[in-house]
C-alpha cells in the first residue's frame, strides 16, 4: 500500500465527485433566495446515489450544480478531480421532462450527443453508436419515431439512451420517472437497474420515491427543507447486487431503511411526499 | 400529420384533400410544443368513438355533407344579396358608381382576357397582377431574408430587444403610403421605391414574431443544448430555428399580406404596369367599372398569397409536431 500513485487514485476515485462547502443563492436584493446552505457531499467512483427531500429543498439546484447548468455562489463542485464550470459531456443529464426535441426522431435525438462525442468519427460508426443506445432501451422498433409518437415511458427511455450515449463520467438523473405510472415506473426502475449493473456508471439520481431510492441506491441523500437546505442524513443502503424487487421484500435491510427514510420525511413536515 | 391519423376513408380522403380545416387542425403557436401534442393526443383518442357505431356512421356522413353544403351556399346567398343592393344603390339617380351587371358588361375585355397585349399602354390584368406580384415577391424576399435575420440577432439579446422593440414597435404602425416620399426622395427611381415600401411595411411583423419565437425556445431545450454541446450551426438547426419555426411563419404569413396591402399604393405613382398603377390609371381616365374589376382581382390574389402563405406555415412550422 506504499504505492502513491495507487493511493492517489484510490483517493481521487473516493471523491469522484466533490462537494464542498457549497452555498447556492439565487436573485439580489430582496427577492434573494437562499437555496443550498453549506452542501458537502462526496461520491465514488461507480456509487449509486439517491438525493430525497421534500419539494423546493434544493434537490434539482444541487444536481444543477454538479451538472454545470448552475455554478455555485460559494463552494466547490469537482468531477474527477476538475472543477465543474459548465455543463459538459462528461456529466450528462436525465431531464424530469424528458426534454427531447421534438422535431427529431429517436435515433436522431440520440445522435445529438454521439455527435458531440465523435465529431470526427464517419457518419456510419456514428450512426450505429445511436442505433446501439437506443436498442439498449428497447426501441429499437421505433427509430424512427418522432417523440409526440411516444408513450412517456418510452420518451424517458430515449432520454436514458442520449445520456448513457454521451459516455459520460457521471450520469444525473433528475426525477427520471416522476411523471411515470407505477406500472411503467416499475419497469422502467428494472432497466436501469439492468442497464447500470453492465456499466456501474456514478450516477446521482434525484426522486420523491422512497422505494426507488432504496431498490437502486447505495446510499441515500436526505436533504432538509429550503430556504438554506442542507444535507441532513446520509442512508447506507447495504443490500447486495444483483437485487431483484423479490428478494428485496424479504430483506431485513430494506423494511428498516424504507422506516427510516419515511420517518424522516414524515418528521420533516409534509406526509404527501410519502 | 394529423391527417394520417384519421380514419381513411375513401370519401372522407377527398375531403381533407380538398383544403377544408379538420377539427382537429392545430391551433396557433403559443408555448411551442405542449399544445400541439394535446391536440393531437386529442385527435388520437377521439379515434375509436367516431369509428365504433356503424349504424350511425350514416347519419354522421349526410350531416357533414349537410354541414359542407351551408358552408359553400351561405356565401352564395351573402353574395347575391350584397349584389342586388349594390345594383339597387348604383340604379338610382345621380349614383355614378357602376352596378354589378354595368360594371361586367363594360369591362368585359378585362374579366375575360387577361393576357392581352396591344402594346406597353395597353395590357391584360394578368400582365399588370403579374408585374406587382414581382415587385412584391422581390421586397417580400428581402424583407423575409433582412427580418427573419434581425429578428433572430435581437431575440438572443435582452438587451438589444429593450433597445430595438420600442422603436419598432412604433415603425410598424407606419402606413405604407407614408414612406412613399421618403422611399421617393431616398431612391430617386419610383421601381426601387416601390420595392423598398414593400420592403419596410412587411419586415415589422416578421422582425417582432421571430424575436419572440427565439426569447421563447423553452429553457428546457437551452439545457440540452448545453449538457449535450450542440453548438454553432447545430445549435442553429436542430434547436433554435425548428423552436422558433412556428412563430417564424406567423409572422411570415402576416408579412405577406401587409406586402400585398402595400402594392397598390407602392405603384401608384410608379407608372408602367403593375395592377396599382392601373387602378390610378383607370381613376385619371374614369374608367369605375374597371377599378371594381381590378379591386376584385387584388382581393383574390391577397387571398391566394395567405392561403399558400398559410399552407407553408403549416407545413414548416409545424416542424415541432
Amino acid at each position: 500500500m506504499s504505492d502513491p500513485v495507487a493511493e492517489k487514485i484510490a483517493e481521487n476515485e473516493a471523491k469522484f465527485v466533490d462537494i464542498s462547502g457549497v452555498h447556492k443563492l439565487f436573485g439580489s436584493g430582496k427577492k434573494r433566495y437562499h437555496a443550498l446552505a453549506g452542501v458537502d457531499l462526496r461520491i465514488g467512483k461507480g456509487e449509486f446515489v439517491s438525493i430525497i427531500g421534500h419539494s423546493g429543498c434544493g434537490k434539482s439546484t444541487l444536481l444543477n450544480l454538479v451538472a454545470g447548468l448552475y455554478l455555485p455562489t460559494t463552494g466547490s463542485v469537482a468531477v474527477n478531480g476538475k472543477e465543474v464550470t459548465a455543463p459538459g459531456l462528461d456529466r450528462a443529464v436525465v431531464f424530469q421532462s424528458h426534454s427531447l426535441l421534438p422535431w427529431l426522431s429517436v435515433l436522431e435525438n440520440v445522435l445529438v450527443a454521439v455527435d458531440s462525442v465523435y465529431p470526427d468519427k464517419p457518419k456510419e460508426f456514428r450512426l450505429a453508436e445511436a442505433k446501439r443506445y437506443v436498442e439498449m432501451v428497447h426501441l429499437g422498433a421505433h427509430i424512427h419515431k418522432k417523440p409526440p409518437q411516444l408513450s412517456g415511458g418510452m420518451k424517458q427511455r430515449v432520454g436514458i439512451a442520449r445520456a448513457f450515449a454521451a459516455d459520460p463520467k457521471v450520469l444525473l438523473l433528475d426525477e427520471p420517472f416522476g411523471a411515470l405510472d407505477a406500472l411503467t415506473r416499475g419497469s422502467m426502475q428494472d432497466e436501469l437497474t439492468a442497464i447500470w449493473e453492465k456499466n456501474r456508471k456514478t450516477v446521482i439520481m434525484i426522486t420523491h420515491d422512497v422505494d426507488e431510492a432504496v431498490f437502486l441506491s447505495d446510499r441515500i441523500v436526505l436533504m432538509s427543507n429550503g430556504p438554506a437546505a442542507t444535507i441532513a442524513k446520509v442512508v447506507e443502503v447495504p443490500i447486495p447486487r444483483p437485487r431483484t424487487r423479490e428478494a428485496l421484500l424479504e430483506d431485513s435491510h430494506y423494511l428498516a431503511i424504507r422506516k427510516e427514510l419515511l420517518q424522516y420525511l414524515i418528521g420533516t413536515g409534509h406526509a404527501a411526499a410519502a | 400529420m394529423i391527417m394520417d391519423t384519421q380514419p381513411k376513408i375513401p370519401s372522407q380522403g377527398k375531403t381533407l384533400a380538398n383544403g377544408h380545416k379538420s377539427p382537429t387542425e392545430r391551433p396557433k403557436p403559443m408555448g411551442p410544443g405542449l399544445g400541439k401534442m394535446e391536440s393531437k393526443m386529442a385527435a388520437q383518442t377521439a379515434r375509436p368513438t367516431a369509428k365504433l357505431p356503424p349504424p350511425g356512421e350514416d347519419t354522421e356522413r349526410a350531416e357533414r355533407i349537410r354541414e359542407r353544403a351551408r358552408t359553400f351556399i351561405m356565401p352564395v346567398i351573402a353574395i347575391f344579396f350584397l349584389c342586388l343592393f349594390w345594383e339597387i344603390y348604383s340604379s338610382r339617380a345621380g349614383v355614378t358608381l357602376p352596378g354589378p351587371i354595368k360594371t361586367v358588361t363594360e369591362s368585359w375585355k378585362l374579366i375575360a382576357h387577361p393576357w392581352f397585349d396591344n402594346g406597353p399602354n395597353d395590357k391584360g390584368l394578368g400582365w399588370h397582377l403579374l408585374s406587382s406580384l414581382q415587385r412584391v415577391a422581390l421586397g417580400y424576399s428581402l424583407a423575409a431574408v433582412v427580418g427573419v435575420f434581425l429578428g433572430i440577432v435581437i431575440g438572443k439579446s435582452a438587451m438589444a430587444f429593450k433597445a430595438f422593440d420600442p422603436i419598432f414597435q412604433v415603425l410598424r404602425t407606419i402606413p405604407p403610403l407614408a414612406w412613399l416620399p421618403i422611399s421617393l426622395a431616398t431612391f430617386n427611381q419610383a421601381n426601387p421605391s416601390a420595392v423598398f415600401v414593400i420592403f419596410i411595411t412587411a419586415i415589422w411583423p416578421i422582425i417582432i414574431n421571430t424575436s419572440v419565437g427565439i426569447m421563447r425556445i423553452p429553457a428546457d431545450y437551452e439545457n440540452v443544448a448545453r449538457v449535450y454541446q450542440l453548438k454553432g450551426s447545430r445549435y442553429f438547426f436542430k434547436v433554435m430555428l425548428p423552436s422558433a419555426a412556428p412563430y417564424i411563419f406567423t409572422g411570415l404569413r402576416i408579412a405577406i399580406g401587409m406586402a400585398w396591402l402595400a402594392i397598390v399604393a407602392a405603384e401608384m405613382l410608379t407608372g408602367g404596369v403593375g395592377i396599382g398603377f392601373f387602378i390610378w390609371d383607370s381613376w385619371n381616365s374614369s374608367r369605375m367599372s374597371d377599378i371594381i374589376v381590378s379591386v376584385f382581382y387584388v382581393g383574390m390574389v391577397g387571398l391566394v398569397l395567405d392561403r399558400i402563405m398559410a399552407r407553408i406555415a403549416l407545413l414548416f412550422g409545424s416542424i415541432g409536431d
